[in-house]
């Protein structure tokens, strides 16, 4: 691994510098066009598949059952409905409880059915019924309300400690960046939108503010000073920071993603669909896409929205003439 | 010396207070577990979806043929979920089954309490008070016989004849009323059952005292927008010291809240005290002492904080729109199979093994520091749930299980930022522990500014948001504040000490803290070229920026003619108070220093520069 300390040892004497920010009207063309198939694809496909929690669904009680096996339940719903995951509970002594999405009519008969024959009990003793959302509208607006709440608070508390609102208003941009792209694949892969992916989402919302906080504080420390002093251009000098936190990037983003893809893969390849795969693959592309954006477009706009201060300007303009001067 | 040792002292402090920390939670769950009925234990509760629970269903209790609203029924599971959030964060589960149950999933056994609280059905009524006294205690033989339920007895034909005025008119009272209400025992009251609101209602306080006939419903508890307990201010704004509960009404109560003062206040005791009804027993009755038109009332009495916080929170959250009865209470077990625990953990654990791999071919022998920090952070994490778990109700569910592992992510960031900023400063030349220190006190505020940005999302979402979401908020809250104490309790002072170990004090090829192979310029034995703030009259006017300069920019300057000040090395360290270097250099500088040979006086290598 010498070598990558090599290049962490580069990138911090800015022997080896990746232009990230003077190329940003490539990475803002790959931002746009990725929200914009984060937006219209899952349009496209209909909307995001709510999950039972949010939309309510079919309940089936079986009682008078002489197993508690939870997979022939599974088993006969799926051989109705193949694509439906049922969440199966036993209820009681000789209960078992049934909650699938909701139902035609068709297909609820049939899965009476199916579930009567399969636990090997009178269709009687089947009954169906209608569920309503577990995670209600008053969950949901709460939650919102306090999203809501959080994010005018971050947004102060980021103003007055990098003191300047232009970090706070680039830090909500690759925030909204994260959480579109995210939903996104979640509506283009079609999986599931359950409880557990909203908590990986939120979690997401957590980890993308905290990656550019961590490279913006870099930054203010690299422009703090005024720039004539340093030899750099306000520009370079947000480069430097970017290429100077870009080894922790990797690493950090690496220690994060290695436990979300062990559950994630095992989650979706061993277990099949499941809460961990629901969380999983949110936490998984939003640590991604977090880092991404830090890099790729957290600061590159940073970097865009003060570089029209005509005090930047004229500071940036005086550093070029006095390095053209000192190289002539 | 002293100023060497003095590090040394704050990290053996340090790391004895975390050990307190660690011995406290410890003895504090210890208690938990000995104590008998403590019910503390060593294990955190897992939640509905890893344990199971109890699922409990609620059928709406109807006068006739009434039909429960879908509206209502979203009302009432609101509620409910607001009674049972308010014991703690159980992560239950509130939903509505077919046309008008609520079907009720509590994790584990639920305690008596809780189930009381979810039962109370409380169906909440304004009656005035017709007739009051006190129950006769000795009766003999006499309860046996009496009516059970608390409605006037409908068998006995006992409308009123002459219609009654209005709600307070004794002629409601009639000879079969009065028979009821003299037989009437206090513990006969059925909560399950509900009066018709339009009739006369017999029935006693809560605690027996005292016994009521009242008139029909005034105001029905739907139109409390909000109860409030507080001390009573004087018009100056003095405190009297006097609890009392206030009560908002929304338009329709505010309305109907008036017109029934208005017409009390006229009227003789008892007949000037409305009942406030909550499932059939009266929770207060106080006397109306003015008209009250806007829809604010205080009650006032025999109170203190216990009792008027109980009557606010009774008109608050009693004010269910319908009144419900347990229909049926199973056991269920869990949604997710015990596999999906396991497997989760497996997949977390061969996750935890990768960060450790990961790290130590990124760090080296440093990487230890990591997976001993994180090991630290979860035995921290570990014994906090189960704290909370015992004492607030926490449930882990396998969300929470997979936020904890993300934790792991940001928990490790904190000490990726620290040694990237060691790394850094070992590259500007500083002495390891110099770099140590310095390194920390950049690295630190950078860890306190991430994590207020977490800490603010989880109080925020704690105390905005409710069910899942307030679960989440507790995990992240939590393990932000570990990952702090960790941080700055355990990492740094670890550091610290090591720091004063040979084996990193002088760069050992696998201590991860190489200054030669970090590119720092080697000038002689344990010290390394000093940063450029050199020149004590040109670092005043220059800026922190300036101080930052790189390293190739320093190489410029310093080998230019006209700056060419350099400090013997050693001073580096002075700002923070560590001198790990006393000797001058005995060997010749690196190559790397004696090679560059700019002319310009002016530093020119910026990140672009660089690439020139």
């Amino acid at each position: 691994m010498a070598s990558f300390s090599d290049f962490g040892n580069d990138l911090y004497t800015g022997k080896r510098s990746i232009d990230f920010i003077s190329r940003r009207r490539v990475w803002f063309l790959i931002s746009a066009i990725a929200v914009l198939i984060a937006i219209v694809v899952p349009i496209l496909r209909g909307g995001f598949v709510l999950g039972i929690e949010f939309t309510g669904g079919s309940q089936f009680q079986i009682s008078g059952v002489d197993t508690k096996d939870q997979t022939l339940a599974e088993d006969a719903v799926q051989s109705v409905v193949p694509e439906i995951v049922p969440r199966v509970t036993t209820v009681g002594s000789d209960g078992i409880r049934v909650q699938t999405d909701q139902l035609t009519d068709d297909d609820s008969t049939q899965v009476r059915l199916a579930l009567a024959s399969a636990y090997e009990v009178d269709q009687a003793d089947v009954t169906e019924s209608f569920i309503g959302p577990s995670w209600g509208q008053d969950i949901s607006r709460q939650a919102l309300f306090g999203l809501g709440v959080f994010l005018a608070a971050a947004f102060i508390f980021m103003a007055l400690y990098f003191r300047t609102w232009k970090m706070s208003v680039a830090a909500m941009v690759a925030l909204l960046h994260d959480l579109i792209i995210t939903a996104g694949v979640y509506g283009i892969v079609g999986f599931e939108v359950t409880p557990a992916a909203v908590i990986g989402f939120l979690t997401i919302l957590g980890y993308s503010l905290y990656d550019t906080v961590v490279v913006f504080d870099k930054i203010r420390e690299n422009t703090m000073g005024g720039e004539s002093s340093s030899g750099r251009t306000f520009v370079e000098s947000v480069n430097l920071a970017v290429n100077q936190t870009l080894v922790r990037s990797i690493n950090t983003s690496a220690v994060a993603i290695l436990p979300i893809a062990s559950i994630l893969f095992i989650g979706a390849f061993v277990l099949g669909a499941g809460t961990l795969r629901d969380i999983a693959l949110a936490l998984f592309i939003g640590v991604l896409i977090g880092t991404y954006s830090t890099i790729f477009v957290a600061a590159p706009l940073y970097a865009t929205l003060r570089q029209g201060e005509s005090e930047i300007k004229k500071q940036s303009k005086r550093t070029l003439e006095l390095r053209a001067k000192s190289v002539a | 010396m002293a100023k060497t040792t003095s590090p040394v002292r704050k990290a053996w402090r340090s790391l004895a207070i975390l050990g307190g920390i660690i011995v406290a939670l410890v003895g504090v769950n210890l208690a938990g577990v000995l104590i008998p009925g403590a019910g503390g234990q060593w294990a955190p509760k897992l939640a509905l979806d890893l344990e199971g629970g109890t699922q409990i269903i609620l059928a709406p209790v109807v006068d006739g043929d009434t039909q429960v609203s879908q509206e209502q029924l979203n009302q009432a599971v609101s509620i409910i979920r607001q009674r049972i959030d308010s014991a703690g964060v159980s992560e239950s589960e509130i939903t509505t089954q077919g046309a008008s149950n609520i079907v009720v999933s509590i994790p584990g056994q639920p305690d008596e309490q809780t189930l009381e609280r979810i039962e109370a059905s409380a169906k909440l009524e304004f009656r005035p008070v017709l007739l009051a006294g006190t129950p006769s205690t000795d009766s003999i033989g006499g309860t046996d016989s009496a009516t059970p339920t608390p409605t006037p007895t409908p068998s006995v034909a006992d409308t009123p004849a002459p219609a009654p005025t209005d709600a307070s008119d004794v002629s409601q009272v009639t000879p079969a009323l009065q028979t009821a209400y003299d037989a009437f025992d206090c513990s006969d009251i059925d909560s399950s059952k509900v009066a018709p609101a339009d009739q006369p209602l017999v029935t006693c306080e809560t605690d027996g005292s005292i016994k009521y006939i009242l008139g029909p419903v005034e105001i029905d508890g739907a139109d409390v927008s909000n109860a409030m307990s507080g001390v009573v201010s004087t018009s100056t704004g003095a405190s009297t010291g006097q609890w009392a509960v206030n009560i908002d009404f929304n338009d329709q109560g505010a309305e109907e809240f008036g017109a029934v003062t208005a017409r009390l206040i006229q009227l003789t005791s008892p007949r000037n005290q409305f009942g406030i009804v909550l499932d059939g027993r009266v929770i207060s009755a106080p006397v109306a002492q003015a008209v009250i038109t806007d829809g604010n009332a205080q009650i006032t009495g025999n109170f203190d904080q216990e009792t008027s916080k109980s009557l606010a929170d009774q008109l608050k959250y009693g004010a269910l729109p319908i009144s419900f009865t347990v229909q049926s209470s199973d056991v269920i077990s869990a949604t997710l199979g015990s596999s999906q625990l396991q497997s989760g953990l497996i997949a977390g654990l061969i996750g935890l093994i990768l960060v450790v791999i990961y790290s130590l071919i990124q760090y080296r022998t440093l990487g230890f520091v990591t997976v001993a920090s994180l090991v630290v952070a979860s035995v921290i994490t570990y014994l906090l749930i189960t704290f909370l778990s015992w004492r607030e109700g926490y449930r882990l569910s396998l969300a929470g299980v997979a936020g904890l592992i993300v934790a792991i992510g940001i928990t490790a960031d904190s000490f990726i930022v620290y040694f990237e900023r060691i790394r850094d400063e070992l590259r500007d030349g500083r002495g390891l522990s110099g770099a140590v220190e310095a390194g920390w006190k950049r690295a630190l505020r950078t860890i306190i500014a991430s994590d207020t940005v977490n800490f603010l999302a989880a109080i925020v979402l704690f105390l905005v948001a409710i069910g899942n979401v307030r679960g989440f908020a507790l995990t992240l809250g939590l393990t932000t504040i570990i990952d702090l104490i960790v941080v700055t309790l355990f990492t740094h002072p670890v550091l610290q000490l090591i720091s004063k170990t040979r084996f990193f004090s002088e760069g050992h090829r696998l201590s991860g803290l190489d200054p030669r192979a970090l590119g720092a310029v080697y000038r002689g034995r344990a010290e390394f070229r000093p940063p450029a703030v050199s020149t004590a009259r040109t670092a005043a006017s220059r800026g922190e920026a300036a101080r930052r300069q790189t390293i190739a920019e320093r190489k410029a300057a310093e080998s230019a003619p006209t700056q060419d000040t350099r400090v013997p090395a050693g001073v580096d360290s002075g700002a923070t108070g560590t001198s790990s270097t006393t000797a001058t250099g005995t060997k010749t500088p690196g190559t790397k220093n004696t090679g560059t040979n700019s002319s310009s006086t002016k530093p020119t290598t910026g990140a672009k520069g660089g690439k020139r």
